[in-house]
C-alpha cells in the first residue's frame, strides 16, 4: 500500500526528516510514537502534500505510484486522510456545508453523482450518530468554538465519511477524556478494513489498547530508531524515550 | 471586442449618411449623433414623447452638469483615465440584431458559465437573448406574473411607460430623493437617462412576488443610465432585485445609474443587488465604470428600507446606497460584499443619515480582495440634532487573497445628539494556509477552497438574500476569484 524509502524533508530550512524507511502493506495499523518535535507531524503532512515541506531525497510509493508527484488534494481523491492534531477553524462555514463539499470533491474525483443538501444529512446521519455528533455541531461553523474532544470526534466523522484507503490519525486521542477516547477509538476501530490501512500517531499506549496495531514504530530525531510490535508500546510506557533518544543521539 | 467595435462602426456609418438634415427636428431617426449639448437632451425627451414639465427638469441637470464639467469627483480611491463626455452617444434605439434561435447558436463559454451558477434553462435562453417565440414557456411565466401584480394593484413597468401611464406619481417622486443637482453622475443621469424601472406598491399592499424573478426574465437592455424610481406606500411590501448573476456585458464603458426609494408609513423596501458588469481583463484592460447613485428615503413612521449588494464586476465600482431615516423609529440596513479581483477597484459603503428619533441603522460590509485590485469600504453614519436615542451598527471586515491587493477602511461618524450611538467594528484577515491545507486534505481544489472560505467569510450578507438568489450569489463568489490563487 505505502512504501517510504530513505525519506528526507526539509522545513523553513530546517532537515527534520532524515531518512524514515517504512512500508505499511493493505489493511495494516502502524502505530508511530516519539517525543515532541520528533518529527512525527511532519511525515504527516509531507505524506499529506503540505505546501512548504520539501522532499529533499527519497521516495514515497502509495499503490504503485509515486505519490510525491501528486499534490495535495489529488492525494486526498486517491484516499490519503489526514485527521489533523490541530483541526483549524473555519468561521462563517457549515460543518455541513464543509463536509458535504468534501464528500462531492471526492465524488466527482470518482464519477459518481454529488449529493445534494437533503441526500447529504441522510448520508450523514448514521455516521453522525455513532460518533456521538450533534446536529448541533454541524451547524456550526466548521471547528469554531469546538471543545478539543469534539474537534477530534469531528476528524474521525471526516474520515468515516470520506472512507479513504490510507488514513494517518495525528495524536487523535489527545485532549480527549475517558469517554470520548472510547468513542473515537470504536469510530476508528469500525473503519478498520482489510482494504484501508492507517497510521496512527499518539504519545499514550493507552489508544493503542483499544486500536491494537500490527506494527510501532519509535521516531526520533527525524529518524525511526526502533520498530515492533505492539509490545513496544508498552515497553516504552515503562521506560520511556530517553534510553531510545539519547543512544540515537550519541 | 470587436463585436463593440462592429457595432460602433456600424453606427458611426450611419452617423455620415443618415443625418444630412439634421437631427433635432428629425425625431424619426433612430440614433443621436455622438456628444451631449442641450439638442442631444431635447432629442431624447422628444423621442420619449415626454411632458414639458420633465424636459425642463432635464434640462436644468444638464445645463448644471455643464457648468461643473470640470468637477468630476476625485475623492474616491479609485484611478483611470478621464472620460471623454463628448465621445459617447448618448441614444440609441434598441438593437434589433440577429438573435440566436436557440441555445444551440449561443456562445459555449457564456453557456458554460451559465451552468456554472445553476441557472435555469428558459433563464438562460432568457438571457442569451433567444429569440422570444423559441422561448414561449418563460414568456408565459412573465404574464402569469404580470396577472398577479395587477390583481394586487402592484404598478411595475419602465419609468417611460410609468411618464405616461402616471405622471403624478413620477412627478411628485422623480428627483425627490436624488436631486438632479445631488452629484456629477446623478446630473448627468437626470439629463439624458433613457430607461429604467418604476414600482408603485399601494397602501397596505404586501407585493405577492419578489419583483426579481419577473424582472430577471424581463431583462432587457438595461442601458446606460438607468433611472429606478420605488415607491412603498403606507403598510406595504416590496422586494426588488436588480441585476442578475450571469455575466453581464456592454459596449458602454460609463454607467451612471440612479435608483430612488421611498418608503412611507409602516412600509419596507428590500433592495438586492447581484452586479456581475464585464471588470476587464487580467491587466485591468475594458471592464465597466459603474458610477451609482443609489438612495432610499424611510419618510415614514417605522419604515424601513433595507440595501443588500453584491458586487463582483466592473472594472471600477463607486457605489454608495444610503439610507435617509427620516421618519421616527425608521430602520436602514446595508448588507455589502464587495469582491475585487485582478485590477479591479471598488470604492463602495454606505451612508446612513438619521434624522427622525429612534432611529437605528445597521452596517455589514465584506470586502474581498484578490490579485492586484484595491477595495475600500467608505461609510457615513450622521446622527442629527433630532435623532434622539438613534442608534448605529457598523461593523467592516475584509479579507485579502494574496499579498498585492489592498483593502481601506474609511468611516465618516458625525454625531450631534448626544442620546445617540454608534458602533463601528472592523477586522482584516487573511485566508491562512492552514485552512488551505484543510480543505484541500479533504479534497477540494484550491479553488474550491476559497470559494468555500470566502462564502463562509461572507455569510451574514448572503443570508440576506432573496433564498433562490443566495445560492446562485454563492457560486458566483466563488466564479469571481477564479485563478486568485494557485
Ligand atoms: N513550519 C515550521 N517551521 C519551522 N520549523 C518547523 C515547522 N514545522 C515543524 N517544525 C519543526 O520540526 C520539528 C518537528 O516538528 P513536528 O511537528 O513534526 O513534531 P512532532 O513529532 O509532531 O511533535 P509533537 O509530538 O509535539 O506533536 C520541530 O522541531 C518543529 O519545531
Ligand atoms: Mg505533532
Amino acid at each position: 500500500m505505502l512504501e517510504i524509502r530513505n525519506l528526507h524533508a526539509r522545513v523553513d530550512e530546517r532537515a527534520v526528516l532524515k531518512g524514515i524507511d517504512l512500508t505499511i502493506a493493505r489493511g495494516e495499523i502502524h502505530a508511530v510514537m516519539g517525543p515532541n518535535g520528533s518529527g512525527k507531524s511532519t511525515l504527516a503532512y509531507v505524506l499529506a502534500g503540505r505546501e512548504g515541506y520539501e522532499v529533499t531525497e527519497g521516495t514515497v510509493h502509495y499503490q504503485g505510484t509515486d505519490l510525491l508527484d501528486l499534490s495535495v488534494e489529488e492525494r486526498a481523491r486517491e484516499g490519503i486522510f489526514l485527521a489533523f492534531q490541530y483541526p483549524v477553524e473555519i468561521p462563517g462555514v457549515a460543518g455541513t456545508t464543509f463536509l458535504r463539499t468534501a464528500v462531492n470533491a471526492l465524488r466527482k474525483h470518482r464519477g459518481e453523482k454529488e449529493l445534494d443538501a437533503m441526500q447529504f444529512v441522510k448520508f450523514v446521519r448514521e455516521k453522525q450518530a455513532e460518533l456521538n455528533i450533534s446536529d448541533d455541531m454541524l451547524r456550526r461553523p466548521v471547528n469554531v468554538g469546538f471543545s478539543g474532544g469534539e474537534k477530534k470526534r469531528n476528524e474521525i466523522l471526516q474520515m468515516a465519511l470520506l472512507e479513504p484507503k490510507f488514513a494517518m490519525l495525528d495524536e487523535t486521542d489527545s485532549g480527549l477524556d475517558i469517554d470520548a477516547l472510547k468513542t473515537v477509538a470504536d469510530g476508528i476501530n469500525a473503519l478498520r478494513d482489510p482494504a484501508r490501512s492507517m497510521l496512527v500517531i499518539t504519545h499514550y499506549q493507552r489508544l493503542l489498547d483499544y486500536i491494537v496495531p500490527d506494527r510501532v514504530h519509535v521516531l526520533a530525531h527525524g529518524r525511526i530508531v526502533k520498530s515492533g510490535g505492539k509490545e513496544l508500546a508498552l515497553e516504552l510506557e515503562k521506560e520511556g524515550y530517553g534510553a531510545l533518544a539519547g543512544a540515537e543521539a550519541a | 471586442m470587436s463585436a463593440v467595435n462592429d457595432t460602433t462602426d456600424a453606427v458611426e456609418a450611419l452617423n455620415e449618411t443618415g443625418y444630412k438634415y439634421g437631427f433635432v427636428t428629425d425625431i424619426e431617426a433612430d440614433t443621436a449623433p455622438k456628444g451631449l449639448n442641450e439638442d442631444i437632451v431635447r432629442f431624447i425627451s422628444a423621442k420619449k414623447g415626454e411632458p414639458e414639465w420633465l424636459l425642463e427638469w432635464r434640462l436644468k441637470a444638464y445645463r448644471l452638469w455643464e457648468r461643473q464639467q470640470d468637477e468630476e469627483p476625485g475623492w474616491a480611491k479609485v484611478s483611470y483615465p478621464p472620460i471623454d463626455y463628448q465621445d459617447a452617444y448618448y441614444y440609441s434605439a434598441p438593437k434589433s440584431v440577429d438573435r440566436p434561435k436557440s441555445l444551440d447558436e449561443v456562445d459555449p463559454e457564456l453557456l458554460a458559465t451559465y451552468e456554472k451558477l445553476g441557472i435555469p434553462l428558459h433563464e438562460q435562453e432568457m438571457l442569451a437573448g433567444v429569440a422570444v417565440d423559441a422561448v414561449f414557456d418563460s414568456v408565459s411565466v412573465a404574464t402569469t406574473f404580470k396577472e398577479e401584480l395587477e390583481k394586487a394593484g402592484v404598478l411595475f413597468c419602465s419609468i417611460s411607460e410609468a411618464v405616461e401611464k402616471y405622471p403624478e406619481l413620477v412627478r411628485r417622486y422623480l428627483g425627490s430623493v436624488v436631486p438632479y443637482s445631488d452629484n456629477f453622475y446623478a446630473t448627468l443621469n437626470s439629463a439624458v437617462f433613457t430607461d429604467g424601472s418604476f414600482v408603485y406598491v399601494p397602501e397596505g399592499v404586501r407585493c405577492p412576488m419578489e419583483l426579481s424573478t419577473y424582472f430577471r426574465i424581463n431583462a432587457a437592455n438595461t442601458g446606460q443610465f438607468e433611472r429606478t424610481l420605488i415607491i412603498a406606500d403606507a403598510g406595504s411590501y416590496v422586494s426588488y432585485l436588480e441585476g442578475c448573476t450571469a455575466p453581464m456585458r456592454d459596449e458602454h464603458q460609463l454607467h451612471a445609474a440612479v435608483v430612488e426609494l421611498v418608503a412611507l408609513d409602516d412600509a419596507e423596501i428590500k433592495y438586492s443587488t447581484v452586479q456581475n458588469w464585464y471588470p476587464g481583463d487580467e491587466e485591468g484592460r475594458g471592464g465597466i465604470y459603474n458610477f451609482v447613485t443609489k438612495r432610499g428615503a424611510c419618510r415614514g413612521i417605522r419604515s424601513k428600507i433595507s440595501w443588500t449588494q453584491v458586487e463582483t464586476g466592473s472594472a471600477i465600482t463607486w457605489k454608495y446606497p444610503s439610507c435617509i431615516l427620516q421618519g421616527d423609529h425608521s430602520v436602514g440596513e446595508f448588507y455589502s460584499i464587495a469582491i475585487t479581483n485582478n485590477r479591479q477597484q471598488a470604492d463602495t459603503g454606505t451612508k446612513m443619515l438619521h434624522v427622525g428619533r429612534n432611529t437605528r441603522s445597521t452596517i455589514i460590509s465584506k470586502g474581498i480582495s484578490a490579485g492586484r485590485a484595491q477595495s475600500t469600504y467608505r461609510g457615513l453614519v450622521r446622527m442629527q440634532g433630532k435623532a434622539g436615542n438613534a442608534r448605529n451598527f457598523t461593523q467592516c471586515d475584509s479579507l485579502l487573497i494574496g499579498d498585492r491587493c489592498g483593502a481601506h477602511t474609511v468611516p465618516y461618524i458625525e454625531v450631534k445628539n448626544r442620546s445617540a450611538k454608534v458602533e463601528h467594528e472592523a477586522t482584516t484577515s487573511k485566508i491562512s494556509d492552514d485552512q488551505m491545507m484543510y480543505c484541500r486534505q479533504r479534497g477540494m481544489s484550491a479553488e474550491e477552497a476559497v470559494a468555500l472560505i470566502v462564502n463562509g467569510f461572507c455569510k451574514e450578507v448572503l443570508q440576506e438574500l432573496p433564498m433562490e438568489f443566495a445560492v446562485e450569489a454563492q457560486k458566483l463568489v466563488g466564479l469571481s476569484l477564479e485563478g486568485s490563487v494557485g
